[in-house]
């Protein structure tokens, strides 16, 4: 492993940034770009790298990195340039609170406890993923029941399989990743159960991951009942109408010993509530503006954090933006306030950053509500596009360049996704 | 009559996910036809995933010293896709040792592919 661990802890750093996962190191990187000299970057894991290290399969870095590369190889890259960027790395390291005045409380396992100053803070803790409690199976509580995210831990770093004859609930990108990596460990995938009428993951996932397997994919399906007193021992699918209520008449059972579900991620903000941030409450992150800084002064916020995002290279381009403006913030430099709030309008489910300036270009994430093909996004009437198709598991993304939203003359700005002719 | 050879492939290409269905009565001298793509990334995919379907892979060995009980590795190359589940067994009973450097190579020219596995991480010895 790479370790840069501080001999010794300053009092007082110039950008301090909670979560050294890809958001965090892109943003360490950022900062260090814009003249911030002291850097901290902390993680409560005992490494750097977030969860790209158990992300063993490809698909990563062809954006970022130009060049196709697995989740531990895009990590490694990462914490190099960190490394390489002379930033200091505290990991084993919990940041359990953080005031408006920009001061942190740590926990860590070789500092003890202690209070932190920072000029700029980015919050880049990232997420986790939703489990049972969050969708209510009914049913017993036994074990066997597991997220994709931790099984994908158990088998690719510590060599534990979840289990025997797994189904799967959810058809994120990791439950289909989880399906295939299972499958070639020997495991049998008795199939993906996902109450949606498409599938949520990669075309290439379902392709790659199910296809080549024959793992069946049931759309329009869910498990309504998980049975088993100590372990798992069978679980009850039915099919659901549109409003997603199940039909029991045609329900089945399936024996398995394991869960795996792969049914979202929630941006993990326990220490951003912790000061006075105003929040999305569709994105359940902080709100942004188009420098990545929170509601609070010189508190910035990036990566999942901000919103769930289906790839790690637009993590790091937007972290970095978030990590140059921590630096310019700590360094003194404050660039125009925004004057534009965008508004979700037509199936639009939200826009980050929330707030834009029309006196610079900016890149605008957005997701939408429902499936559209043959489309026109509009912001206002200042400037419109046409996109083949969009979906909601696919960030859009768009580069609005200052000479539009020059045009504009009021302070919210309406953003609609509408169908063509 | 000559039999009607039509198979059916979901492009990857994008999420509008066209089905593709590649008609290779012909054979291959006279190459096969592929409809039901958007776009031209479509028809070359279908053309592709019919002849000659190959694939990335990546699992974790063991290793010994580390703090991880395993490492991740990756073929340096695709495979041919019916090779897959072959290369994975090929290499689930190798065990390394740390230290480990990206790029060690694990398995040389596995199954004779002329792809090598290797490590896609460092792995410091505890
Ligand atoms: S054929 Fe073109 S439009 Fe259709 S799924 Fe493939 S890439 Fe997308």
């Amino acid at each position: 492993m790479i370790t840069a661990e501080p001999r010794h802890l300053e009092s007082r750093y110039d950008v301090v940034i909670a979560g050294a996962g890809p958001a965090g190191m892109a943003a360490a990187m950022g900062a260090r770009e814009r003249g911030a000299e002291k850097i901290l970057l902390i993680d409560r894991e005992r490494e750097a790298g977030g969860i790209l290290w158990q992300c063993i399969h490809h698909g990563f870095g062809l954006i970022h990195f130009g060049t196709e590369l697995t989740g531990p190889e895009y990590a490694q890259r990462c914490l190099q340039q960190v490394i390489d960027g002379g930033i200091d790395v505290l990991t084993d390291t919990y940041v359990y609170d953080i005031s408006p005045e920009r001061t942190l409380k740590l926990m860590s396992g070789t500092q003890g406890i202690k209070l932190v100053d920072a000029g700029a803070v980015v919050l880049a803790m990232g997420a986790r993923e939703r489990t049972r409690g969050a969708i209510r199976i009914g049913g017993e509580r036994p074990s066997g029941v597991l997220t994709a995210g931790l099984a994908q831990k158990f088998v690719n770093m510590m060599g534990l399989l979840p289990g025997r004859r797994v189904v799967i609930l959810g058809s994120g990108d990791i439950g289909l990743i989880m399906a295939r990596r299972l499958t070639l460990e020997g495991v049998e995938v008795l199939g993906v159960f996902e109450i949606m009428p498409h599938a949520n993951g990669l075309n290439r996932n379902v392709v790659q991951c199910l296809h080549d397997f024959d793992i069946p994919l049931h759309l329009s399906t869910t498990i309504v009942d998980i049975r088993g007193r100590e372990r798992v021992t069978g679980v009850t699918v039915a099919p659901v109408d549109e409003a997603f209520k199940p039909d029991m008449s045609r329900a089945w059972d399936v024996d398995c010993d394991t869960v795996m579900l792969s049914i979202g991620l929630i941006p993990e903000n326990e220490l951003s509530r912790r000061i006075n941030l105003r929040f999305d409450p569709v994105t359940t992150g902080p709100i942004v503006s188009s420098t990545m800084e929170t509601t609070a002064n010189g508190v910035f916020a990036c990566g999942n954090v901000a919103h769930i995002h289906d790839l790690v290279d637009f993590v790091s381009r937007e972290s970095l933006l978030a990590g140059r403006s921590a630096g310019e913030f700590a360094t003194g430099k404050r660039p125009p306030a925004d004057n534009i709030r965008l508004m979700p309008g037509d199936n639009v489910t939200y826009c980050v950053p929330q707030t834009v300036s029309s006196d610079r270009e900016h890149t605008i994430y957005m997701r939408v509500k429902k499936p559209m093909e043959e489309c026109t996004i509009k912001f206002g009437d200042i400037y419109s596009k046409k996109l083949p198709y969009v979906f909601p598991a696919e960030m859009v993304t768009i580069k609005m360049q200052a000479k539009f939203l020059q045009k504009f003359h009021g302070d919210t700005l309406r953003v609609d996704v509408v169908k063509r002719g | 009559m000559s039999d009607q050879h039509i198979y059916e492939y979901l492009c990857i290409g994008c999420p509008l996910g066209c089905h593709l269905l590649v008609d290779d009565t012909e054979g291959d001298t006279e190459g096969v036809k592929v409809t039901g793509w958007g776009c031209k990334t479509g028809k070359a995919y279908g053309e592709q995933e019919h002849k000659d379907p190959r694939r990335n892979m990546a699992t974790s060995v063991r290793v010994k010293g580390a703090r991880w009980g395993r490492v991740p590795v990756k073929t340096t190359g695709t495979v041919p896709k019916k090779l897959v589940r072959d290369v994975a067994r090929a290499v689930q009973d190798i065990e390394i040792e740390a230290p480990i450097k990206l790029g060690t190579v694990v398995l040389a020219n596995v199954l004779g592919t002329g792809v090598d596995i290797v490590a896609t991480r460092d792995m410091e010895r505890l």
